[in-house]
């Protein structure tokens, strides 16, 4: 088991790396931030003085090993626009995004998980039916659409819940989070769920085939020759086995969700991670989209690896394939 | 005394959008305590929904439209789930035929087994574990303390169905339905399954129905041979009376196409043509086509069933003749 995760995180290491040279080399290509970042009128000595101040006098590979040594150093630049460290901007915005990423996945595994099994159990009826129509609505609504209609809905006709920001929080470590004060929930709930009705369907998909498929198999038909109830069959049987591929999935999905949220944070004035990526390809602000980069890399190879964990604690095969390899 | 199972007039269809498959069609057999009967048929002659019809385990759909399940005297047939659940695992237990595929792979050994105790026995978890272990040293598993809390992939295909077996027995069932529980094992293998199986049941003195279509196992095995062929029951009797002197020209071809009574080198003799569609049968003797023993009456009605010598039913108007004698 340790061989096996070893290894995977020596993989993961490599993949940040790839990237790393990538992102870099990519958004060095891209415009020239002096020529925005310095009034129009500013002299050719003014000019010099900021390219030398920023680093960009020396040649791109250099630049790219100074990034490097200070990237393992913690160290990912210094904004151009708000002259604070990268890493600590967007850290800063982290908690908003992370708690908005991983309440929309809750909800996605809570809802979408029982409607799937249901669906599968009963593809025949009218509820397996609407279940899986329903599912289709939700992979085809537009994300922005459904949550202005939600904000419609709730906020301004019914008003039960507030329309955007972020409302009050509690604080962990210095970091601020909604979660942590039950005041700031309601703020929660429609922002979350603009962000999990997509997953909702995706999850209820992999459920519904999931269950048809395990309820057709051989240990299912013994299990139930054994006289065991309808309830342990599903409950346990079936739904450890399609836990495999829904919990694979909800794991790229949650780092698809905290990377990219932007859509869903822009609607609800949500003061996420998003928002300042945006602002920042506006401005070319290098440092923090290189920063900003980076971190989702890096996050994607780490949750990649959580899951491949967690995928051999519930599949014993994997575990013992990867190990005795 | 009763027989320990009764089967009557067991009719179980499939209605699908082509039609109705009558995969069993008026089925009668009964098993005595102890004793083993060989279901044999080829492959779509029924015998495996047969034994799923005994457990009531026919999905839509299937489903029976007639006769009567009887075990140990208890009508079986028109019992809501909660009454099946209480039978299957507890008084008739199923053996499949794949060992990779009846145990769930993501499920330890002991999940498995406690489960089943726990389905029908008010007993603590650590009462049932200890007869797990029992169970699974009875069956011939070494270090059963330690197979427990393996995973299925962890054992051979051989282990697996003694694990299903050990499963299957425990609760010591009235009645075990084994579908074709050696097909997917190696011949030594089952030579071993099938007499530990056989030892088992005398000991217990559980009854058998054991379904395959390997003539060579059932031989060795089974007290009474019921042969089937598109849903029907054509020919029944004690073994060897049947294997020995077949009076159906089914049970006949089959026996003669079995490798060992070829002569070596010769092209092996074989039943023409294959088995029918159970939506297109054909009128009268389903076998009659591809039967040479055929005549007009064949084609007219289905033969009655006859009793014939030494306990033998038949379903045949023009049966093989004995040796020397005219049918």
């Amino acid at each position: 088991m340790l061989a096996y995760i070893l290894r995977r995180a020596g993989q993961s290491v490599f993949v940040v790396l790839t990237m790393a040279a990538l992102v870099f080399v990519s958004v060095f290509a891209i415009g020239n931030p002096i020529d925005i970042l310095l009034a129009p009128d500013a002299d050719q000595i003014e000019r010099e003085a900021a390219i030398v101040r920023l680093g960009l006098d020396k040649p791109m590979w250099e630049q790219f090993g100074v990034f490097l040594w200070n990237m393992l150093h913690g160290d990912l630049g210094r904004s151009f626009v708000h002259g604070s460290d990268a890493v600590h901007l967007i850290l800063g915005r982290l908690p908003a995004t992370l708690e908005l990423a991983i309440v929309a996945l809750v909800m996605a595994a809570l809802i979408g998980v029982p409607l799937g099994i249901v669906a599968g159990l009963n593809s025949d009826s009218w509820i397996g039916r609407s279940v899986m129509t329903g599912s289709i609505i939700g992979f085809s609504l537009p994300n922005f659409w459904f949550g202005i209609m939600m904000i419609l809905f709730f906020a301004v006709e019914l008003q039960w819940l507030p329309s955007g920001g972020r409302g009050p929080t509690g604080t962990l470590f210095g970091l601020e989070f909604s979660l942590l004060n039950p005041a700031g929930w309601p703020n929660l709930v429609m922002p979350a769920m603009t962000l999990a009705i997509y997953k909702v369907s995706l999850v209820i998909r992999l459920a519904y085939a999931g269950t048809r498929e395990a309820m057709l198999q051989d240990y299912v038909r013994f299990a139930r020759a054994k006289g065991l109830s309808r309830s342990r069959i599903v409950g346990v049987h079936v739904l450890k086995n399609i836990l495999i591929p829904i919990v694979t999935v909800l794991g790229l999905e949650l780092g698809s969700m905290i990377a990219f949220a932007v859509v869903t944070e822009t609607v609800f004035a949500w003061p996420g991670m998003g928002k300042l990526l945006i602002d920042s390809i506006a401005r070319l602000d290098r440092p923090v989209i290189v920063a900003y980069l980076m971190i989702v890399v890096g996050m994607f190879a780490l949750i990649n690896l959580i899951v491949d964990i967690l995928y051999s604690v519930l599949d014993p095969r994997v575990r013992i394939t990867e190990t005795a390899g | 005394m009763t027989a320990t199972l009764e089967v009557a007039g067991l009719s179980t269809h499939f209605f699908t959008r082509a039609g109705v498959v009558k995969a069993v069609d008026g089925v009668s057999f009964s098993v005595q305590r102890g004793q083993v009967l060989g279901l044999v048929g080829e492959s779509g002659s029924g015998k495996t929904v047969t034994g799923l019809s005994i457990m009531g385990l026919v999905d839509r759909p299937g489903r029976i439209v007639s006769g009567s399940i009887k075990l140990a005297g208890q009508e079986l047939v028109g019992l809501s789930e909660k009454g099946w659940r209480t039978i299957r695992g507890r008084k008739i237990a199923m053996i499949f035929q794949d060992p990779m595929m009846t145990l769930n792979p993501v499920l330890r050994i002991d999940t498995q087994m406690i489960e089943t105790v726990l389905a029908h026995a008010d007993v603590s978890k650590d009462s049932a574990r200890e007869r797990c272990r029992q169970a699974l040293s009875r069956v011939g598993i070494p270090s059963p303390d330690e197979r427990l809390t393996a995973y299925p992939h962890q054992f051979s295909g051989g282990m697996r169905q003694r694990v299903a077996i050990a499963i299957a027995l425990l609760h010591d069932p009235e009645l075990i339905i084994a579908d074709e529980p050696t097909t997917a094992l190696d011949v030594t293998i089952q030579a071993q399954i099938i007499a530990q199986v056989q030892k088992l049941a005398a000991e217990t003195g559980t009854a058998i129905v054991w379904v395959t279509h390997d003539l060579a196992v059932v031989s060795g095995l089974s007290d009474r041979l019921a042969v089937m062929y598109a849903g029907r029951i054509i020919e029944e009797g004690p073994t060897a009376e049947v294997l020995t002197q077949p009076h159906h020209p089914y049970t006949a071809g089959l026996l003669h196409s079995l490798p060992i009574n070829n002569p070596r080198g010769q092209p092996l003799n074989q039943i023409p043509g294959s088995t029918p569609s159970l939506l297109r049968l054909p009128p009268g003797c389903p076998f009659g086509p591809r039967c040479t023993r055929k005549q007009h009456d064949c084609t007219q009605a289905m033969p009655p069933e006859t009793q014939g010598a030494n306990g033998v039913r038949l379903r045949c108007y023009h049966p093989v003749a004995r040796e020397g004698a005219m049918a």
